[in-house]
């Protein structure tokens, strides 16, 4: 502060570049999106149309939704693993429940066991201060395991797909994916939640500096249990609208989803060590990341060569973009 | 109070005051450091420190809060570099780079915490710093600790103990110099007479102790001079003999004694009207083995000042009273009820913030000054719902109007200037409107400008008919902020001073458990010899 005050020459320009980028850390992340849809579109002349803008928009959903969980529990210095089982949990039991029952007891039965893992997640870091990463891998496997369990029960019986589960997660309406009518209220309110709310204000506060916030009377382990119970909620919610896009329930149906979910997080901005960030950035992380994939998908590279250059990318990203994004 | 070793004692001190004076004049000093000087950036920690201590002398090195002693002990050590001076060893200029250089050239320290690796056990501890086993367990036992399993792990073995091991482990090596920091400090008495006796006998054998402690009780009964910092310049060494603790006092104030009369006259005249009923009332209380017995009251609109060496249970009385943990034993009354604090928020609720010393504590330093200054509105579950932002927005902006912060930076408190940052740390207790504020040396190392509005500040805050507990280790602050000082030593208050008579030296005196008006009186003197440490 006191050497802007006593140094009258002018700041160079990339120091200023660098300092607009620091103050509106969006603009670097919608660039390279614009950038890999261009790229994708050299590549493959025609094949960025409002078919694939609607597909992609789809598809990144799920993954966004997702995030959204990670974007929450990362602020707190935290992560959350189960997603993935709590998203193919509550798809699944929905899919074989919904053959007894009606789809809204059936979708209310799924979600039983995600705010059950949400709970013991909340409780085991909030109050036994296990390691986020351990506890939620524990309770994902813990999950996977009861799942399979529970298949054995429903084998007979088969499973189906509520039609507008379907609708909501394949369908189009002039163009624009219903899909938006789940997520846009589900964004918005964790965009307000983080910006405008009493507990986003914790989330924040605890992920930077528990002590403090512990200090200013915050009682920890009411937040942290919080977090995870909402997080488990989202996920659940994301593998009943997931089931409706892939339409095969299966054990490992939302698994696949859970380190980009990290990854768009990350790439969006949030510490992983707490603190800062925010969903709008990861909106677009997760965007990146699935316009990313078809890229990689249409360069016809063998798997293996492929998640390679999928690693590298998502690695060579973040490191550029934390230095583009803080000022120091 | 018993009278059967007083004559033991000051025999004793003679004859080792005629020892050593043979000693000036036929030996040179074992170690002799002069015009040592390091600065940090701006700060200067030390000025121009030298120490000169002779073969089997026990040699206490003193002053106040912040006139440079870790410094010098560090560079002693070689922990950290000097900037300018010499260090001779044995007469030789020796560069001591390394704690390890420290140790081959014969200087080995003893630091208050524990130096032990808490997962390994004893003897890999040992094996670590290449100490003989053999005379380590002599030491052991000889410190009284007769049954010291050296397999047992680190952090299982009591505080105390651990001490006594690193000052065995020290002593296993025979080191020519031996370095003890507040080496009593949380030792029970009879572990501490040991350490004591064991300490006295390494001088008569030839070896040299450097001895920091805060109780003159112990440094009448145990060293032969002591070497006084003050600002980080030595001030003087003097003999030690009775008698010599106010000449010791008066160097460690030094200049300042003037001063401080001054201000105490203009402070009298603005002290504030009282209520009748205690705001804050705590009665005998206890926090594990630091604080022992504190009772006092803080009424409406007072502010009470805590002045406390370093580490006499002064942070423990604030945690407590913050609810950041659980006392003992005792009580703590707030407008005469009783209350118990197990979170912060409990304390909150009744309406006590703490502002801890250090920043970094009470802030979130990637958020902004706004957020900051709000977060205890957003704390109770009730108010995780949607926030009211004009209304947050005008409670904050007063808040930063009221304390003049500088909000250039205000998008992330790391950004701000320590001041700044220590204002914002006020200032939200000011948005919340805490009736009872605890200040933990609220002007550490921040500017003098800033001082001064935070002086004023609390000024303010009483007369509006707060509360405000003020502990501050620059005792020149008592005058400008008290109307009232509470003195603590050894984890109970030793004094209370009205303002109008906690000048500097009075502080000085009562902060290191001396009694009121000693200059006169021998009550020093019984008080040493009553004392178990002088026990032979």
């Amino acid at each position: 502060m006191s050497t802007t005050a006593i140094t009258p020459q002018p700041t160079p320009f990339g120091r200023r570049l660098k300092r607009f980028m620091a103050d509106r850390p969006l603009i670097p992340l919608i660039i390279l999106l614009v950038m890999l849809v261009v790229v994708l579109q050299i590549l493959r002349p025609g094949i960025v149309n409002e078919r694939w803008l609607a597909n992609t928009v789809k598809f990144a959903i799920p993954l966004a939704i997702l995030a959204g969980c990670q974007t929450m529990t990362m602020l707190t210095g935290g992560i959350d693993l189960s997603v993935g089982t709590v998203a193919t949990m509550s798809a699944f039991i929905m899919a074989t429940q919904v053959v007894h029952h009606d789809p809204a007891v059936a979708i209310l039965i799924a979600l039983v066991p995600a705010v059950l893992i949400g709970l013991v997640n909340g409780i085991g870091v909030g109050v036994f201060r296990v390691h986020p990463l351990i506890m939620t891998l524990g309770t994902s496997l813990i999950g996977t395991g009861c799942l399979q369990v529970y298949q054995r029960t429903v084998i007979a019986s088969g499973a189906k797909i509520p039609p507008f589960l379907a609708w909501l997660g394949t369908g189009l309406t002039y163009g624009v994916p219903n899909a938006l009518l789940l997520f846009v209220p589900i964004a918005v309110l964790i965009v307000f939640t983080l910006r405008r709310t009493g507990f986003g204000r914790l989330l924040y506060a605890v992920g930077d500096n528990e002590g403090a916030a512990r200090l200013s009377g915050v009682r920890y382990w009411q937040v942290i249990t919080a977090l995870y119970v909402i997080s488990s909620v989202l996920a659940g919610i994301t593998g009943l609208l997931y089931i409706g896009l892939i339409k095969a329930p299966s054990l490992s149906l939302a698994e696949p989803l859970v380190l980009p979910s990290v990854a768009a997080a990350v790439i969006g901005g949030t510490s992983i060590f707490g603190g800062r960030g925010g969903y709008t950035g990861t909106i677009i992380g997760a965007l990146i990341l699935t316009v990313l994939t078809t890229l990689l998908t249409i360069l016809q590279m063998p798997e293996g060569a492929r998640r390679i250059l999928f690693g590298l990318i998502v690695l060579f990203v973040t490191a550029a973009y934390l230095r583009i994004i803080e000022d120091r | 109070m018993s009278g059967r070793t007083e004559g033991g004692a000051v025999e004793r001190q003679q004859e080792r005051f005629w020892n050593e004076s043979n000693a000036i004049l036929t030996t040179n000093p074992l170690l002799d450091a002069t015009g040592v000087v390091k600065t940090y950036g701006a700060v200067v920690a030390l000025r121009n420190a030298s120490l000169s201590v002779l073969p089997g002398e026990v040699h206490a090195l003193m002053g106040a809060n912040g006139a440079g002693k870790s410094t010098l002990v560090k560079i002693l050590t070689g922990a950290i570099h000097a900037d300018a001076g010499h260090i001779l060893i044995r007469g030789e200029a020796r560069d001591v780079r390394s704690p390890a250089d420290a140790r081959r050239a014969g200087l080995l320290p003893v630091y208050q915490e524990p130096s032990l690796i808490p997962d390994l056990d004893v003897a890999s501890n040992l094996r670590l710093t290449d100490t003989p086993v053999e005379p380590f367990c002599a030491w052991v036992r000889e410190l009284g600790i007769p049954d010291l399993d050296i397999r047992d792990t680190a952090r299982d073995i009591p505080l105390a103990v651990l001490r006594v091991l690193d000052l065995a482990r020290a002593l296993a090596v025979e080191p020519d110099v031996l370095l003890l920091d507040e080496m009593t400090a949380a030792l029970p008495a009879n572990l501490a007479e040991k350490v004591l006796e064991v300490v006295r006998r390494q001088g008569d054998s030839g070896r040299s102790v450097i001895f920091i402690s805060h109780r003159f009780v112990e440094i009448s009964a145990l060293c032969d001079r002591a070497t006084v910092l003050r600002d980080g310049e030595t001030v003087g060494v003097v003999d030690i003999e009775p008698g010599v603790e106010e000449r010791i006092v008066e160097m460690m104030l030094g200049a300042r004694i003037e001063k401080t009369r001054v201000a105490a006259r203009q402070a009298s005249q603005v002290a504030s009207p009282r209520d009748s009923r205690p705001r804050l009332g705590v009665a005998n209380l206890r926090v594990g083995t630091k604080l022992n017995d504190v009772s006092f009251d803080l009424a409406n609109g007072e502010v009470a000042g805590v002045v406390a060496l370093e580490g006499q249970g002064q942070d423990e009385l604030f945690a407590a009273l913050a609810g950041s943990i659980r006392p003992s034993g005792g009580t703590i009354e707030v407008d005469g009820k009783p209350v118990k604090f197990a979170h912060p928020a409990d304390a909150i609720r009744a309406g006590i913030a703490y502002v801890p010393g250090d920043r970094t504590e009470a802030l979130t330093m990637q958020r902004s000054v706004r957020e900051n200054i709000a977060l205890p509105f957003s704390a109770a579950l009730r108010n995780w719902g949607p926030i009211n932002m004009a209304q947050e927005r005008s409670s904050v902006v007063s808040a930063i109007e009221r304390l003049q912060i500088d909000t250039r930076a205000q998008r992330e408190v790391q950004r701000l200037s320590g001041g700044n940052q220590q204002k914002v740390t006020i200032a939200r207790w000011i948005a919340a409107e805490a009736q009872t504020i605890l200040c933990f040396d609220p002007t550490r190392g921040i500017d003098v400008g800033t001082k001064q509005e935070i002086y004023k500040l609390l000024r303010e805050l009483a007369d509006q008919g707060k509360s405000v507990l003020f502990y501050t280790s620059e005792l020149e602050e008592v005058q400008r902020v008290c109307d009232r000082v509470i003195v603590i030593f050894g984890g109970r208050v030793v004094d209370v001073f009205p303002v109008e008579l906690a000048d500097e030296p009075a502080l000085m005196r009562a902060a290191y458990g001396l009694p009121r008006g000693a200059k006169e009186d021998v009550g020093i003197l019984a008080d040493i010899h009553s004392s178990p440490v002088a026990k032979p």
